[in-house]
């Protein structure tokens, strides 16, 4: 009883490791890659002024959208069009996720 | 679970910004982050370590200054279209917003096996991680006569934003007109790539205004311009036609003081007005004293995915003193951008979850080509696990297709949101 107790245990710790592992992990790469948008946006897209658009709080679909329109040269700009370029598609889901999260 | 925890508290504190160091006093820290100067690079990981671990992470910022004073914009106090007060920002919020212990000292030694940052007043910071920017120092000793000459004030660099700053300026406007300012640029490279092009333009437009018979010689040790060629040459041609002259392949080996004269390693002497001579740069000085700077005694050596030193364990080093991966500049804006990069990894290794493998840099170099028109270079440098080093992502960056006034209003709007990333 006691063996099959602690085998159970051990057969499932593992997964319940690494499962809380790639949680935390994806939400510290997620604050880390909205972090490269801060220098012009504001930390965490709070933006300071009214000359660069905020990013906090924003609808999810709209960033996501915006920043592929800048991606492939739909929307014109002066810097936008060449940094979204560095972004994979993935990234642009992430970045929209996390600063349509942000209270504003 | 405590890690789970604490991660979510970092998560919902980034996002509301709801962090005070009140609500976090009741948890146990989770290890002790000094951070070894209050720069660009520094200030953010001191910010960026509390932020990312959510408040679970003690951090302690080393630094002698009063107040940061930003390099980028500070050409623009020697154009005298700025003050050395717009450049400046407190420190007090990484205290009191973000609960950054701050020690105004400085550090003297590092000690890697005992783990601890040895003080000027002689005490001692204990580290489980230590993040060191110090920056650059001028290599002075390189160029005969300019440690003197600088020390009397005769021949200033004004690279290092501060009572400098004032003085070059001060030096322009005590010049009479039809008089010549000439700078010296070190080989590559150096802090902020297309600064003293900048600076160039920056003084030939105070000329324009009010000393249009002056002349603006650059006189580089480089076979080019360094960055934004194409974009800075023409306007040295079209708006400053006859006033700023280009000389590439001028390596400064020697100065006098009383004749403002440069000598060359090959080219003939050059006299001037107001002479600004930048000096080869290298690393900080505590980078070069405990051997961080392990490439030629200049620059620092890391592991590039989370800017930890070859040279020392539990040690990373962000910011203009390291040896830069292909294509990335010595620029205020790259050391913020490393500064994150490191912090997510220190954060990552006190909190033993995985470290990003894949870290994001991005770099915006804005110019001021006179009081309002500015060009840009933009570039996203993504870790590539196989090289072992960062590289641009094909495809991504670039340059303005000429000065405009918008950019000018978003490299004014990029100084205030980068101070308040830093700083805010």
């Amino acid at each position: 009883m006691r063996t099959r107790h602690w085998a159970a245990v051990l057969a499932a710790l593992p997964v319940s490791i690494s499962a809380a592992l790639a949680q935390d992990a994806s939400a510290l790469r997620a604050s880390g890659l909205a972090a490269i948008c801060a220098q012009c946006h504001g930390t965490n897209g709070r933006t300071q002024g009214d000359t660069v658009p905020g990013l906090a709080g924003r609808n999810r679909e709209q960033i996501a959208s915006l920043l592929r329109e800048f991606r492939e040269g739909k929307r014109p700009a002066t810097v936008m069009h060449q940094i979204s370029k560095g972004l994979t598609d993935q990234q642009v889901d992430t970045l929209a996720a996390y600063f349509a999260a942000v209270k504003n | 679970m405590d890690r789970r925890r604490f991660l979510q508290g970092a998560a919902a504190a980034g996002i509301s910004g709801s962090l005070g160091c009140a609500s976090m006093g009741a948890a146990p820290s989770k290890g002790r982050v000094v951070v070894i100067g209050g720069g660009y690079g520094g200030a953010t990981a001191a910010k960026y370590v509390r932020l990312f671990s959510g408040g679970a992470i003690d951090v302690t910022l080393v630094e002698p200054g009063a107040a940061f004073v930003s390099c980028p914009i500070s050409n623009l106090v020697i154009g005298g279209t700025k003050t050395l007060a717009d450049l400046t920002t407190s420190y007090d919020a990484l205290s009191s917003r973000h609960g950054v212990r701050r020690v105004r000292d400085s550090a003297t030694g590092i000690d890697a096996a005992g783990k601890t940052v040895k003080l000027a007043s002689g005490e001692a910071l204990a580290y489980d991680k230590l993040i060191v920017s110090p920056g650059i120092d001028l290599m002075y000793d390189r160029i005969e006569g300019l440690q003197a000459a600088n020390a009397g004030g005769q021949i200033l660099q004004a690279w290092k934003a501060g009572p400098e700053t004032v003085a070059l300026r001060a030096q322009l406007e005590a010049m009479p007109d039809g008089g010549v300012y000439a700078i010296t640029i070190p080989e590559a490279p150096y802090r902020c790539p297309p600064g003293p092009y900048e600076r160039a333009c920056q003084v030939a437009s105070y000329f324009k205004r009010a000393k249009p018979r002056s002349k603006v010689l650059i006189l580089d040790a480089n076979q080019d311009v360094t960055s934004k060629g194409p974009l800075f040459k023409r306007v040295w041609a079209e708006q400053y036609k006859g006033m700023v002259e280009y000389r590439p392949q001028h390596n400064a080996s020697q100065v006098d003081a009383r004749s403002k004269t440069v000598k060359f390693e090959v080219q003939q002497d050059v006299r001037a007005d107001v002479l600004n001579v930048l000096p080869p740069m290298r690393a900080g000085s505590i980078a070069v004293q405990t051997g961080l700077a392990n490439v030629n005694g200049r620059w620092c050596n890391l592991d590039y995915q989370t800017f930890e030193s070859t040279a020392m364990k539990d040690v990373h080093v962000i910011g203009d003193s390291i040896q830069i991966a292909p294509l990335m500049p010595k620029s205020g804006h790259m050391a913020n951008a490393q500064a994150k990069v490191a912090a997510a990894a220190v954060v990552a290794r006190l909190l033993n979850i995985e470290v990003n493998p894949v870290p994001m840099l991005t770099n915006t170099c804005y110019s001021f080509v006179d009081d309002k028109n500015v060009i840009h270079v933009a570039s996203v440098h993504r870790y590539d696990a196989d090289k072992k080093t960062f590289l641009t992502v094909p495809g991504s960056g670039g340059v303005s297709a000429g000065p405009t006034e918008v950019e000018g209003q978003y490299a004014l709007s990029w100084a205030r949101n980068i101070w308040a990333d830093t700083l805010g």
